[in-house]
This record gives C-alpha cells, structure tokens and sequence, in this order.
C-alpha cells in the first residue's frame, strides 16, 4: 500500500466523480469570478487607461495651444516694439520741425518786436525832441521877455531862471 | 504515515458508477471558495486610484498579461486573460493549501492540496489542451487547424500527435508531482521524524526549510502552469510557424 501510495497517490482507480467535480468547478469559479471580479476590474482598469491616454492628449494640446500663443505673443510683442519705435521717430521729427518752425517764428517775433520797438523810439525821440524844442523856445521867449521887464541882479537872475524854468518845466510837466 | 482516501461510489445508470475522493471534492470547494472571495472581495470597491487589495488583483492581472504579452501578441491573447488570472490564482491556491497543516480524521487524509491529486491536475492540464484546440479551430477554421499536423513536412504527424498526449502530461503530472512531493516530504517530516520530544526539536528545522521552499514550488508552479497554458494556445492560434 505504501508503494502504491507514491505511484498514484489515492492508490489505485480512476476517480471519475473528481474529474467530473473539478471541471464543473473550475467552470462556474471562471463564470462567477468573470462576472463578478474579472469584468469590473478589467472595465476600470481600461476606464484608466483611457483617462490616462485622454489627459495625455489633451495636455500635448494645451502644449500646442500655449506654443502658439506664444508665438502669437511673441510676434506681437515684436510689431508693438516696432510700432512704438516709429511712433517715437515720427514725433521726434514733428517736434524737431516744430522746435524749428517755432523757433523760426519766435525769431522773426523778435526780429519784428526789435524793429517796432526801433521805430518807435526813434519816433518817440523825434517827438521828445520836437516838444523840447519847442518848449525850449517858448521858454526862451517867456525868459526873456521877464529879462527884458526887469532889471536883474546876477542873483536874482539866477534865482528867476531856477524858479522860471522849474516852474514852468513843472507845470509843463 | 499513509493515509486512506475517503472514497464515495455514485452509483449512476446501468451499474456504473462514478467515484468521487470526497477529500477532493471538500479541497477543491475551498480552493475555489479562497479564490472567489479572495478576487470578489479585492474588487468590491473599485476605484481609478487603486487602493488596498485592489493593487494587488491589479497586479496579478498585469502579471498574466505579462505572460501572455510574452506569447502572443495582446489582440489575439486578450480573450485568455480570464483565463490566465483564474487559472494562476486557483492553482496557487490550491498549492498553498497543503503547506500549513493536513488534517487526518478517521484515518482518512482529509485536508491536502488538491493539485497533489494527479486526477485534478489532469482534468486541468486536457481542459487547457481541449481549449487549445477549440480556439485553433474557432480562430483558424477546421482545414487550417488540420493542416497544422503536417507542418512543416507531412512525415512530422506521428510527432505531433504525440507531442499533444506529451503536452497534456507533462503539464498535468509536473504541477502533481511537484505539489505531491511536497506533501509528501512534509508528512514524512511531521509524522516520521517527529517522534519524541527530541524527533520533535530534529524535525522544526528541515520542516520551515521545506515549507519555505514548498511556497516557492507551489508560486513557481501556477506561474509555469499559466505561462505553459499560454505557450500552448499560443502555438495552435498563431498563424505564422
């Protein structure tokens, strides 16, 4: 019997009810654990994987999509740098020929304001020197007529001439 | 040392009738029970971020596909994969159920490993053949299936029918053995040496040794089981040899 044990185990006979019990067994393990763990695990797994395959796409997107805005940043950034450069060198130039139109003017003011002002004290001297004169003649006149009324001492003559001229000089005034 | 089976006689129709090793049947329900509750319960609560068991059933699933990545490619081997997984978790099961302790009641060997049966493991390893052929057939149609036998020459038929019996063998009666010797040895250990208190302290020692090593036969041979299921079905479905 003990020999027989290490040849075939059970010890002799086929034992067709195990055979027959194992594989209905392992039939219905396969179909319950297909069913209710296998299925499952396998649908989430896939769920996974697609989430995974879905997020990877989108982010290689997102990557495309912030390349080319960068681009687009980058290229406009570039036309508004340009933009301001010639918006900087036309007003330089306006104000360089503003600076000389209004420098060209205020010259010419002054030139014109020079002249006016020329004129007008060479006339305003004439006109000085015509009321001097004639003042001065009147004044002529008037002293000498007093000379001629009265008699004068040196002195008096002095002191009349002072009061005269200042007097009249004042009045004209 | 040696105990007897409890056998039962199903009496069926006309006089015939249909053992069963009433050890088998109770092992083979609780390996199988392990199995579903073990699969059912690492799957109660799925979720996108594996937590918990769900890591490991996970894992054995990437594990199998890995087997069967490395035969076929995943369009055809994507079917076998329940397969794979029942297969590998059932035969591990089964193998580890031996190592801890057997249970001997009336004289009769009641807790065992069920694959250290060569009926179970044969009904597993012409189950695995039977499909091979079934999917070759289903997925390359009868005339191809048949003109396989004569490929490359058509003198090779004779070693093909055998290398199908040799197959079928093989795979049953190495996963037998192995587990049955393990038994075996362990048996021998706990029972034979084991006598006295210094049989005893001589037998702890070779017995860890042995139950460590039966654990890695026992992984070894569900994974060389599945992997040689996968070979196999591989060999017949494939179209280019």
């Amino acid at each position: 019997m003990t020999t027989n044990s290490f040849v075939l185990g059970a010890g002799g006979g086929l034992n067709t009810g195990d055979i027959f019990f194992q594989l209905i067994m392992f039939i219905i393990l396969l179909a319950l654990l297909k069913k209710f763990a296998w299925a499952p695990l396998m649908g989430i797994m896939q769920e996974r994987a697609d989430l995974i395959s879905s997020e990877i796409d989108a982010a290689e997107k997102s990557r495309t999509e912030a390349n080319q805005l960068l681009e687009q940043t980058r290229a406009e950034a570039k036309s508004a740098r340009l933009e301001a450069q010639n918006t900087i060198e036309n007003a330089k130039k306006l104000a360089e020929e503003q600076k000389a139109d209004i420098l060209a003017a205020a010259r010419a003011e002054s030139e014109r304001l020079k002249e006016m002002a020329k004129l007008e004290i060479a006339q305003e001297r004439d006109k000085a020197m015509s009321t001097l004169r004639e003042q001065v003649a009147s004044l002529s006149v008037m002293i000498a007529s007093k000379v001629i009324e009265k008699d004068l001492s040196e002195a008096d003559q002095e002191k009349m001439i002072n009061d005269y001229l200042i007097k009249e000089a004042g009045e004209e005034r | 040392m040696h105990h007897e089976a409890p056998l039962y006689d199903l009496p069926l129709f006309g006089g015939l009738t249909m053992t069963f090793n009433l050890a088998n049947v109770l092992m083979i329900t609780i390996a199988s029970v392990i199995v579903f509750l073990l699969a059912v319960i690492s799957t109660r609560t799925l979720a996108l971020r594996p937590a918990g068991m769900q890591n490991f059933i996970e894992w054995v699933m990437d594990f199998v596909k890995g087997i069967i990545k490395s035969n076929m490619d995943w369009k055809t081997g994507g079917r076998f994969h329940v397969l794979g997984i029942t297969l590998i978790m059932y035969i591990f099961v089964s193998n580890m159920l031996g190592l801890p302790f057997s249970i001997v009641y009336d004289n009769h060997l009641w807790w065992k490993s069920p694959t250290a049966d060569p009926a179970v493991t044969m009904t597993l390893a012409v189950m695995v053949v039977a499909l091979t052929h079934y999917y070759a057939v289903r997925m390359k149609g009868i005339s191809e299936y048949g003109k396989d036998f004569f490929r490359p020459m058509w003198f090779m038929l004779p070693l093909k029918l055998i290398e199908e019996f040799a197959n079928t063998l093989t795979l049953g009666l190495r996963l037998y053995g192995n587990i049955y010797a393990g038994e075996i040895l362990l048996s021998l250990l706990s029972a034979s040496l084991a006598v006295g208190v210094g049989g005893h302290l001589a037998a702890i020692l070779p017995t860890l040794a042995w139950q460590g090593f039966s654990l890695f036969v026992g992984s070894i041979q569900a994974f060389i089981f599945t992997m040689l299921t996968m070979v196999y079905i591989s060999h017949k479905v494939s179209h280019d040899h």
